[in-house]
């Protein structure tokens, strides 16, 4: 038991490190990397990864590991908005639900359940084929899409709490209910909903990238993951690596946000550890 | 509560859940700035030409109009004519629907097959080889998306060891590595609650009588527990079959399959807005309907649900 706290530890620490330095990455991109993301060099197409192309190049020249970095732009961009997004949405929708009459909880309600018994990619290309594509519309659509999850958090914890004593009691005292929701209920529910964040962002990155692997997501010649595998999956042949090492690196950023969400979440709530 | 009063309960779920979504799917199509004739015949068209465009879509009508045949035509299965091809939108999608569905379940197959067997032993095994097995698996199955994991097989399974084919579906053999990165990825999920249902099983009261008793363990985990820990599963495995066909979608695209997936995005790409929107409701019919019948199944079963 003790080396799986450990254990559980370790990898908590080895995904926030590997987080960190593709933040850190994203940011610094143009110091790090002599290369232009967009920049197409027909003389070195397909490069296998060598010493002066890390990870190699692409059909187009470009350098992969350049790409990669300002493809990790792209993913945390959304996964930034989108949870912001359904984090305010969400939120609102399940305050309101919560602490308001139950014909609105129930209207709402039946509303989320709607949106959220569709699978995310589903919907995310559904929506992106009415709006158009292009990062915003992918940001703004993952926001709205991604919003019942919280709602529907939120409106539970919201409701297990408001009829405890010292919030009755504090409504007793004449408290205006905006204030509870700020005074008691946020700070709460605020253990659950870190935890929803950071799955929030796992998926977020997940349907950005596949998105754009469909053609619908962020457009060329923008980085990103998903475009860069649509790219390679032309080229398995020739080039694997322009196939291998972006998904290698998306596949390390969801496990990542999903290792740390599991770790708060049995943080926040020991006993859950010892069921699942 | 008996079976059919839940029945009906759930019928009228499903049409209350069905009308919300197809009453959005119409509302957003309309509201988004732009109009779909000028998309359509694009911004240097003749107004003549706009006219005509707006007259094939019915946007010249009021709204309510519309509106009321959008939904009659729902109950119809008709959606209209392709913007492209002029086919009728329900034929073009029931001729790609079997491959998309045939995807979906054979992924549903290997998710199950591979899922409940490793989520029974890691529960019963708790914390040994076999249960850090299905921990690893189970996030490397989130982390990996199918389509990633579709091309890695390709590059192993066709390239590096030609067994398969490249692309296309000439036998059936086509189909066994789209269908693989579907079940493999979506294995996950069934496997963390296999685990966890059957960990719930294992721990009730009738369990510690059925030992006091002095039955076998094996009579006890296999008979007993393993019953009732499937159950769940059911809703489970109905909501994962939604997700297979959404993934089926995108790993179409990977092995280059001529199904749902890619008429969707060729509909897309070319504003085919008849056929995106044929396609939308389809795709949540089809939902619903899968969602609808597991949680008969699981009433059926388990019939105390229904009383809920």
């Amino acid at each position: 038991m003790i080396l799986r706290r450990k254990a559980q530890r370790l990898l908590f620490s080895l995904a926030s490190l590997y987080l960190l330095a593709l933040v850190a990455l994203a940011i610094a991109a143009p110091l790090v990397s002599p290369y232009s993301p967009t920049e197409q060099f027909l003389d070195r197409r397909f490069h296998a990864p060598g010493p002066q192309h890390l990870l190699g190049t692409d059909n187009l020249g470009r350098d992969i590991l350049t790409r990669i970095m300002y493809g990790s732009r792209s993913a945390l961009l959304v996964g930034v908005v989108t949870v912001s997004v359904a984090l305010l949405l969400g939120g609102a929708v399940g305050l309101i639900a919560g602490m308001g009459p139950p014909v609105v909880d129930t209207a709402l309600m039946l509303l989320m359940d709607s949106i959220l018994s569709f699978p995310t990619i589903l919907l995310a290309i559904t929506v992106v084929s009415f709006v158009g594509y292009g990062l915003v519309q992918v940001m703004l659509a993952l926001g709205i899409i991604s919003s019942p999850i919280f709602a529907r958090l939120i409106r539970a914890e919201t409701l297990s709490i408001k009829n405890e004593g010292y919030i009755e009691a504090s409504r007793a005292l004449g408290t205006a209910p905006v204030k509870i929701v700020v005074k008691h209920i946020i700070p709460n529910i605020t253990s659950k909903v870190i935890v929803q964040c950071s799955l929030t962002f796992a998926q977020a990155v997940v349907v950005e990238s596949s998105l754009s692997f469909l053609g619908v997501g962020i457009q060329p010649p923008a980085a990103s993951w998903g475009l860069m595998l649509k790219d390679a999956r032309n080229y398995l042949v020739q080039a694997p690596w322009m196939a291998i090492y972006p998904g290698l690196c998306l596949a390390l950023t969801v496990l990542s946000f999903n290792i740390i969400g599991d770790y708060l979440s049995e943080r926040f709530n020991p006993r859950l550890g010892e069921l699942v | 509560m008996n079976l059919v009063k839940y029945a009906a309960k759930r019928v009228l779920r499903l049409i209350i859940t069905l009308f919300i979504v197809s009453t959005i799917i119409f509302f957003v199509i309309r509201v988004i700035p732009g109009d779909p004739a000028l998309i359509i015949g694009g911004v240097d068209a003749k107004p003549a030409d706009l006219e005509a465009i707006r007259a094939r879509l019915g946007t010249d009508r009021p709204l309510s109009t519309q509106y009321a045949e959008f939904l009659w035509s729902i109950l119809h299965l008709d959606f209209g004519r392709s913007m492209i091809s002029d086919e009728p939108v329900t034929s073009l999608i029931l001729q790609r629907f079997p491959l998309t569905l045939a995807l979906a379940v054979l992924g549903l197959l290997i998710g199950i097959l591979i899922a409940v067997p490793l989520g029974v032993l890691s529960a019963v095994k708790r914390w040994s080889g076999w249960d850090y097995l299905g921990l690893v698996l189970s996030q490397l199955g989130m982390a990996i998306p199918s389509f990633w994991l579709g091309i890695l097989l390709l590059l192993v399974l066709a390239i590096r060891f030609p067994i398969f084919p490249l692309f296309g579906v000439d036998s059936g053999a086509g189909l066994v590595l789209p269908a693989l990165s579907l079940g493999l990825a979506r294995a996950a999920i069934l496997l963390r609650h296999t685990r966890a249902s059957m960990i719930e099983e294992l721990s009730k009261e009738y369990i510690v009588a059925a030992r006091a008793k002095g039955l076998p363990e094996t009579l006890i985990r296999y008979k007993h527990a393993l019953k009732n820990a499937l159950l769940p599963i059911i809703t489970i495995a109905g909501i994962e079959f939604g997700y297979m066909l959404g993934g089926a979608i995108i790993v179409e695209q990977v092995f280059s399959l001529p199904g749902l997936g890619r008429l969707f995005l060729y509909a897309i790409y070319q504003r085919d807005f008849p056929l995106i929107q044929g396609g939308v409701v389809f795709i949540a019919v089809i939902f619903s309907v899968v969602n609808f019948v597991a949680d008969m199944l699981y009433s059926i079963v388990n019939p105390k649900i229904r009383l809920e």
